[in-house]
Formats: structure tokens, sequence, C-alpha cells
């Protein structure tokens, strides 16, 4: 049995303070009666009514979902797609192109690809808008989709596929019946991951935005590059408070998935 | 090839062409136009429409006068060092401060990983602006900072921190910390106690083991760590335009202000190109380190 040494204990402790700190104190100030951030005045929560008072606001993030629950989708299909290319396709013509091509946007500045692709929407003649949000947000987070799913397909045993083939199954029957269950878990988070980028991305969307579809990060940074407000205060306590409920209930769901296994495992045995 | 197969692939690979690549193609080509107060505000140098001959006079008139303009303007060269600068100094801090996180977390007792895992994990899904903006709370001249300084007596004048590169550091080092933690952790969680103890057995102090065993063995995750946390920093723009002041000189801010207020595409394209291929060299180490470690474990 290990326990915690102080020096771990120490760094541990210190370690999540500073991740956590910043957090809790925009949590706390967002229920400050004072409109100066500074000054504490009281508990109050007037700026979440302020908020969804605020049309602008309530506008950007339908916008922002919108295009978030599009993009994911697109991006889940055809990082699927791709991943399943690399890992079982085997040689193509243009396969080191395309891994590439795979790879390059996950290390790629923001700043470029959203520089590179306004000046093809301008080179088409495409006008910006929601449109052209969805396809860049699909362009880079199909990469991400890419690679959790070609991990899992790279682990999982290549034989069971054969055996379905083998017992008369199609090749999309097969794929159907038994590889997209046991990639399954990989193609949602896959989904959670392009979705949660699409929901964060500030720089992509501002190049590739119009002035019909401004999202909800465009417009927090808008306003807080004049200072700190305590509408956006509210915001980020709500956006943190989703994020946090879903993260925590994901793992507690993992974690009885993973018990209940164990559990059939051992009667199996028994 | 059947017809499925080539769906398959085809899909992907052509999406990725036309969004990826070809946009590249195109901001090559503009960093080579010249500047014209038109819409789009550029000349084109390279026309296709008139085929070969148009490629030719392409050719005869190329002068990469933006990529010159580049080297003679100080502003240019200056934001290229004080952001290779900044990105070198911050991913050193962010090690010094994200190792020993991940030592302690690889030496938790075991029903704890789990939760420490998710505390690590969960900033990483919160919105990276709203963790930027956080620290303008904190930072600022009345700041949550300053205000407890000055209470307690340590500071009579309030510190001017926000607006500054330490604020710049101070961002990243918070919003790149799990980047750091993760691999190290990956690698430390492998590592075999067992040679820890013949290291002692054999007469190691325990500073010398971790010096002699420990270390060496978490190479692999300390190098992708670095990298990870190098490679979007070099060109950040959220943090040095929230955090940092008029004199915090960062690339990807220069790229978007060439950009946007001062409408010059073509000067704004020259520096992407630049800036990738200073990105080159650590993305193909970063790749040849993932490459080394993932041969060492089959």
């Amino acid at each position: 049995m290990r326990r915690f040494s102080w020096f771990n204990a120490t760094s541990l402790t210190l370690g999540f303070a500073f991740l956590y700190f910043p957090m809790v104190i925009l949590v706390i100030y967002s229920f400050n009666e004072s409109k100066l951030v500074t000054v504490w005045a009281g508990f109050s929560t007037k700026w979440y009514g302020e908020l969804l008072q605020n049309e602008a606001f309530l506008d950007a993030a339908w916008v922002t979902v919108r295009v978030a629950v599009m993009s994911s989708t697109i991006a889940t299909l055809l990082g699927t797609m791709a991943a399943y290319t690399l890992v079982r396709a085997g040689r193509f013509p243009g396969r080191t192109l395309f891994s590439g091509m795979i790879y390059a946007p996950l290390v790629m500045p923001e700043v470029i690809t959203g520089l590179s692709l306004l000046l093809l929407f301008i080179a088409i003649g495409l006008d910006r808008g929601v449109t052209t949000i969805v396809l860049a947000h699909t362009t880079f987070s199909m990469c991400y989709v890419s690679v959790v799913v070609s991990s899992r397909l790279m682990s999982f045993d290549r034989s069971l596929e054969e055996a379905a083939l083998d017992l008369g199954c199609t090749p999309w029957d097969a794929f159907r019946s038994v590889t997209l269950p046991i990639i399954a878990p990989a193609v949602i988070s896959g989904w959670l991951l392009a979705f949660t980028l699409s929901l964060d991305d500030l720089v992509i969307a501002s190049f590739t935005s119009g002035p019909s579809s401004t999202t909800l990060p465009i417009k927090i940074f808008s306003a807080v590059r004049l200072g700190v407000s305590p509408e956006i205060n509210a915001l980020s306590t709500i956006m943190i408070g989703i994020v946090a409920v879903g993260v925590i209930s994901a793992s507690l769901i993992s974690k009885r998935a993973a018990i209940q296994r164990e559990r059939e495992e051992r009667q199996a045995a028994g | 090839m059947n017809f499925r197969r080539l769906f398959l692939i085809g899909l992907p690979y052509l999406w990725l062409l036309a969004l990826f690549l070809i946009p590249f193609g195109i901001v090559l080509k503009i960093s080579l136009s010249d500047i014209a107060l038109a819409i789009p505000p550029y000349t084109p140098t390279l026309d296709f429409s008139e085929g070969l001959a148009g490629l030719g006079r392409f050719l005869a008139a190329l002068d990469f006068e933006n990529f010159t303009w580049l080297t003679q303007d100080e502003l240019y060269w200056r934001a290229y060092l004080s952001s290779l600068q900044i990105a070198v100094v911050a991913t050193l801090i962010t090690l010094a401060v994200g190792f020993p996180i991940a030592y302690g977390m690889a030496r938790a007792p075991d029903e704890w990983r789990p939760t420490l895992m998710m505390l690590v994990i969960l900033p990483f899904w919160t919105s990276f602006l709203i963790r930027v903006y956080s620290w303008m709370g904190i930072l600022g001249r009345e700041g949550v900072l300053n205000q407890v300084l000055m209470w307690s007596g340590i500071i009579s004048e309030p510190l001017t921190i926000l607006n500054t590169n330490t604020a710049v550091y101070i961002g990243i080092v918070y919003t790149y910390l799990p980047f750091m933690i993760l691999p190290i952790y990956a690698t430390l969680d492998k590592l075999d106690v067992s040679l820890l103890e013949a290291a002692e057995d054999l007469g190691c102090t325990r500073t010398s083991a971790f010096w002699l065993v420990t270390l060496p063995l978490a190479r692999p995750g300390i190098i992708a760590g670095c990298f990870l946390v190098f490679i979007p920093t070099l060109g950040e723009f959220v943090i040095p335009s929230l955090l940092g002041g008029s004199d915090t000189l960062m690339i990807g801010k220069v790229l978007w202000e060439e950009f946007s207020a001062n409408r010059d595409w073509p000067v704004a394209s020259a520096v992407a190109v630049v800036l990738l291929l200073i990105l080159i060299i650590p993305i193909v180490l970063f790749q040849r380190n993932q490459q080394r470690q993932a041969e060492a474990e089959q």
C-alpha cells in the first residue's frame, strides 16, 4: 500500500491549487453585486439575469451550438473514415500525403489555419457565415477524431472482423455488427472532442465568420478586451459548470461500466 | 479498386486537399503578390487563366519582395525572436511546474489516481479563452492578487503585472500545464519501481537514483510535453492579446494585426509562411520522438 510522501502531497496540493484557483475566483466574483469586479459588494445573481436578457449573447450562443453540432458530426464521419483508411486500407497512391494532412492540422498554429481558409473562401467567392465556420471547424476537428479512432482501431483484434467475413458477412455487415460496436467509445469521445474544440475556437472562427454569424468566443473576446466584466464572469461560470457536470458524470458512467464488466467476467469465470 | 474503397479513401482525402492543402497554396501564392488598394487587396502575380504564359511571366517577375520586407523591417524579426524567447522560457517554466505534479500523480496511491487524472483533464475541457480571461481579474492593478498583497502589508503600491510579459508567462504556463503533465505522467506511470529499488540496493541515494534512473527513463515524456507546449505557444494569439501589453511582441499577434488592421494580405501571408518554416524543425523532431517511443514500446 503506497502512501503520499510529504513532498508529493505538497507538489500535488500546490499544483492543483494553481490549476483551480483562477476558476474559483471567477465563479465567486460572478455573484458579486458590484459592477466593479474588484470590489466585493455582497451576494447577487443579477448578472445572470442580465445575461439571459442580453440578446446578442443568446444569438451568439445559438450560432455556436449549431456550428458545433454540425461540424462535430461531419468531422466524426470523415475522421472515422480517415482512421479506417489509415489503419485498414493498406497501401494506396498518396498515402504518405494523406497521413501527413491528418497530422499537420494538430500542430498548425490557429492563425495560419484561419488565414489560409479565409483566403480560400475569398478566392472561390464563398460568403462568410455559418457554412464557412462549419467547413473550417470540420477540417481541423476531423483530424483529432481520426487520431482518437485510429488508436482504438489499432489496438483491437482483427481476427474478429475476419471471423465475421468467414461466416458470410458482407464487409459492410462486418463493419456494422463487429467493428462499429468495438470502436463506438472512441467514436463518441471523438465527437465530444470535436464538439468542445468547436465551442472553444476563437481564432479560426474570427477569420472565417461573417457579420451575421458571430460565435460566443468572438463575442466574449471582444467584450473582455475592454476589461473584466461581471456578465462575462457569469457566462464563464455557466460554461465551467456544464463542463464539470459533463466530465464528472462521464467518468462516473465509465467507472460503473468497468465495475459491471468486472462482475460479469467474474460470474462467467465462476 | 472497388467503388466502396474509393469512396472511403476519397472523401476525407478530397476534403483535406480542398480545405487544408489548397489553402496553403493560396497563402504561398499571395505571399508572393504585391499589395494593392482593391478588393481583394493584392495584385496576383501568378495568374493561371493565362496558362503556361502566365506561369512564365510569374517566374520572370518573382521577387520575394514581401520576404525581403520581413528581414528589413525591424518589427518582424524582433517579433519572431521574441516569440521564440517567450516560447522557450515558458516551456521551461511549465516543465519545472508540471514535472513535480506528474511525479506526485505517478507516486500517488492507486485509488487516488483516477481522481487526480480527472482533475488534470477537467481544465482541458474548459474554454481556453475563459481560462486566459480568469487571470485578468487576478493580475490587474485592482485585481485579487494586488488586494491580498496590499491587505497583508507585503506591498504598499499595487504591482503592475497585467499587460506585461510576466502575465503572458503566467497565462501560458497555466493554460498549457495539462499538456506537460499528461505525457510525463504516462512515462512515469509505466516506470518499473523495482529499478529504483535495485539502484538503492546497489548503493544509490534516493536523489541520485532519481537523477540516474527516473529522469532518463522519463525523457520521452519530458520531450513530448515540451514540444506540446512549445509548438502552439510560438503562434499564440489569445494570451498575448489579453494578458500582454503593447510592448509584448508575438508573431501570432503581428500576423493578426497585419491582416485585419493594416489589411496587408501579402505581408500577412509572408509572415505565415516564415512562421511555418520555423515550426517545421520542432514538428519533425517531435514526430521522431513519438516514433522512437512507439518503437521502444513494441
